[in-house]
């Protein structure tokens, strides 16, 4: 079991949505989020009062996946989430030592 | 509200027939007109509108959520607060006969509205008309609920409530209240023209002595600045540079806000200040074209100017914003229209809508200069910049006013009830007008600047002015008021 959590850009939620399911992906968890990378962010000015606004809202989604979907899960989200600017966001994915569906008590794999 | 042209030279001479005729029966006391009353307390409710929400949603919009519930909670309560101090001494002291003081405040004699009834009426600008006291008294009322809470824009964010509510109420009795009677007591005009018309008529030097001498007691009779006519229709110098520099002391006195200068602080609600901008606009026209006290061609006139001033410089923000940081922003226009109402108020009545659009068009780089430049060059915290719009587009207004009422420059002409033969226009006097209305600048300026700062003084000693530093942090809706503007 893996999980994947990439920050996109939040106008391509919808879009990485339809490909997860596609994929056959059931849930997914969303996060509204602040941080910068390379994209630079931009400077607000208000009655000559200039603010730099170096954090970017992105969204933050979290699947978590059994191993073998992972590189179908990360193409979809790529494929998805690309517009090829600077911004465009970072897929991480680290090991899920265990899950439980709350509601049934299944275990692991069952219970994603 | 000093003074204004009412009448049409070409009508002069059959208005002056009428006067006669109405005056020569005695105990002919002129009834108030019942459009006059209606636009008198229409007016009101919209000059209310400015300060609730109008003032109260600009200012807010402009703060951070944290604070917003403090301004809202300010302007409201200072607009009470008011309301009960005027009918208790308020009025009696601005617009009240002050005996052997009288050319500089009010007396008690109308303290709790003793001997108003709503049979009471009030002298309008045009000789023979009057008004119902109770609507003059309630107009006047919402200029001093909204002149003070004008301030708290200067503060905001950092000074406690009690110490706003304490200053609230020694501001009002010891500044606003002298001003407003200095600049809007006035001779009533019938008496004026009564005494001019003797004077006119005396034949001999005796006559014209005794004359005369009537004619320099019944203008006496006014506050010190409306003595020498200092043009302010609806309150450049008594509202805008008044509470402009009262609130550039409390920022000074009170330090700039933690952080200031380091943390980002942006408006929290842009759409709330666009609300309130546009509320001010339309609850100014009741603020202007109701200080005519009458409706008539003077009181269109009010209300075209503060249209198309309001317009022009709301453009002329946008356009120096757009030339100098790039990008045209909603901000600059809205203060750009703020800045150009409070240009066109004391020259509203005398004004051509040239002159009020060029006013406009002048006032706004002026204002953008000294909230962008000089406020960052000398570090003061005028957080919601009342000294840079207020004061700074009050003092552009007050000193235009002198110009732009030359007939020259599309204007009415200076008001004066002492010349009965040319429709109560006097003559014009660049130099003279400018001098006086200077002084009325700086008497206001001192008056109000070196008050404040020793009100501020007081109020420190006695409960102290600022949060402390762990509540401000926390912001003011909390530690102040125990509530906050927004739960998800």
């Amino acid at each position: 079991m893996k999980i994947v959590m990439a920050i996109i850009k939040p106008f391509k939620l919808e879009e990485v949505r339809d490909a997860l399911t596609a994929l056959g992906v059931h849930g997914l968890t969303v996060t509204e989020v602040k941080g910068y990378g390379r994209q630079k962010g931009h400077t607000e000015i208000y009655r000559g009062a200039e603010y730099a606004v170096s954090f970017l809202p992105k969204l933050k989604i979290e699947v978590a996946v059994s191993a073998d979907m992972v590189g179908k899960v990360i193409d979809a989200i790529t494929a998805a989430a690309k517009t090829g600017q600077i911004g465009d966001g970072k897929i991480f994915v680290s090991p899920i030592e265990q899950a439980v569906r709350i509601r049934t008590g299944e275990r692991d794999n069952d219970a994603l | 509200m000093t003074y204004s042209r009412f009448l049409k030279p070409a009508l002069t001479g059959l208005a002056l027939a009428t006067l006669a005729a109405s005056a020569s029966y005695a105990g002919d006391a002129p009834v108030p007109n019942k459009g006059d009353t209606a636009w008198l307390l229409i007016s009101s409710a919209l000059v209310l509108m400015m300060s609730i929400p109008g003032l109260a949603l600009f200012y807010g919009g402009l703060v951070r959520t944290k604070n917003m519930l403090s301004v809202l909670t300010q302007v409201f309560a200072i607009v009470s607060l008011v309301g009960v101090i005027w009918v208790t001494y308020g009025y009696s002291l601005a617009f009240g006969d002050g005996g052997s003081m009288t050319a500089y405040i009010g007396g008690f004699g109308k303290a709790f509205l003793r001997g108003i009834t709503p049979d009471s009426t009030v002298p309008t600008f045009t000789p023979g008309v009057v008004v119902p006291e109770y609507a003059y008294m309630v107009f006047q009322m919402t200029f001093a609920m909204i002149t003070p809470a004008l301030i708290v824009g200067a503060f905001a964010e950092r000074m406690k409530f009690s110490a706003v509510m304490l200053f609230m109420l020694l501001w009002v009795t010891f500044i606003y209240f002298p001003i407003a009677h200095w600049v809007w007591y006035g001779a009533t005009p019938d008496d004026v023209v009564a005494a001019a018309k003797a004077l006119a008529a005396a034949a001999d030097d005796a006559a014209k002595a005794a004359a005369q001498a009537k004619l320099d007691e019944v203008s006496a009779g006014a506050g010190w600045l409306n003595q020498k006519t200092a043009l302010d229709f609806a309150g450049g110098t008594v509202v805008h540079i008044n509470a402009g520099i009262a609130g550039l002391v409390g920022a000074l006195m009170l330090k700039p806000r933690v952080g200031y200068g380091k943390e980002a602080m942006p408006p929290h609600s842009l759409t709330m200040t666009m609300i309130g901008a546009s509320l001010l606009w339309v609850g100014w026209f009741g603020f202007n074209a109701g200080s005519n006290l009458e409706a008539n061609g003077v009181t269109a006139l009010a209300f075209v100017n503060t249209m198309v001033a309001t317009a022009a410089a709301a453009l002329s923000w946008l356009l120096v914003e757009w030339a100098i940081k790039g990008k045209p922003s909603m901000l600059g226009l809205v203060s750009g229209a703020v800045a150009g109402l409070v240009a066109v108020t004391p020259a509203s009545g005398f004004a051509g809508p040239m002159g009020s659009v060029v006013l406009g068009l002048a006032v706004s780089p002026i204002c953008y200069f000294f909230v962008s430049v000089v406020k960052n060059k000398f570090g003061y915290d005028d957080a919601l910049d009342v000294f840079g719009v207020h004061c700074i587009g009050g003092i552009t207004g007050a000193l235009a006013t002198g110009l732009l009422v030359s007939a020259d420059l599309g204007g009415v002409g200076v008001p004066d009830y002492t010349a009965i033969t040319t429709g109560f226009v006097g003559t014009y006097d660049l130099v003279g007008q400018m001098k006086t209305q200077l002084t009325a600048v700086v008497a206001t300026l001192l008056w109000s600047g070196i008050g404040s700062a020793i009100l501020y003084k007081v109020v420190d000693l006695i409960v102290g002015l600022r949060a402390p530093v762990e509540k401000e942090r926390e912001g003011l809706d909390v530690s102040d008021h125990g509530e906050r503007a927004y739960n998800y």
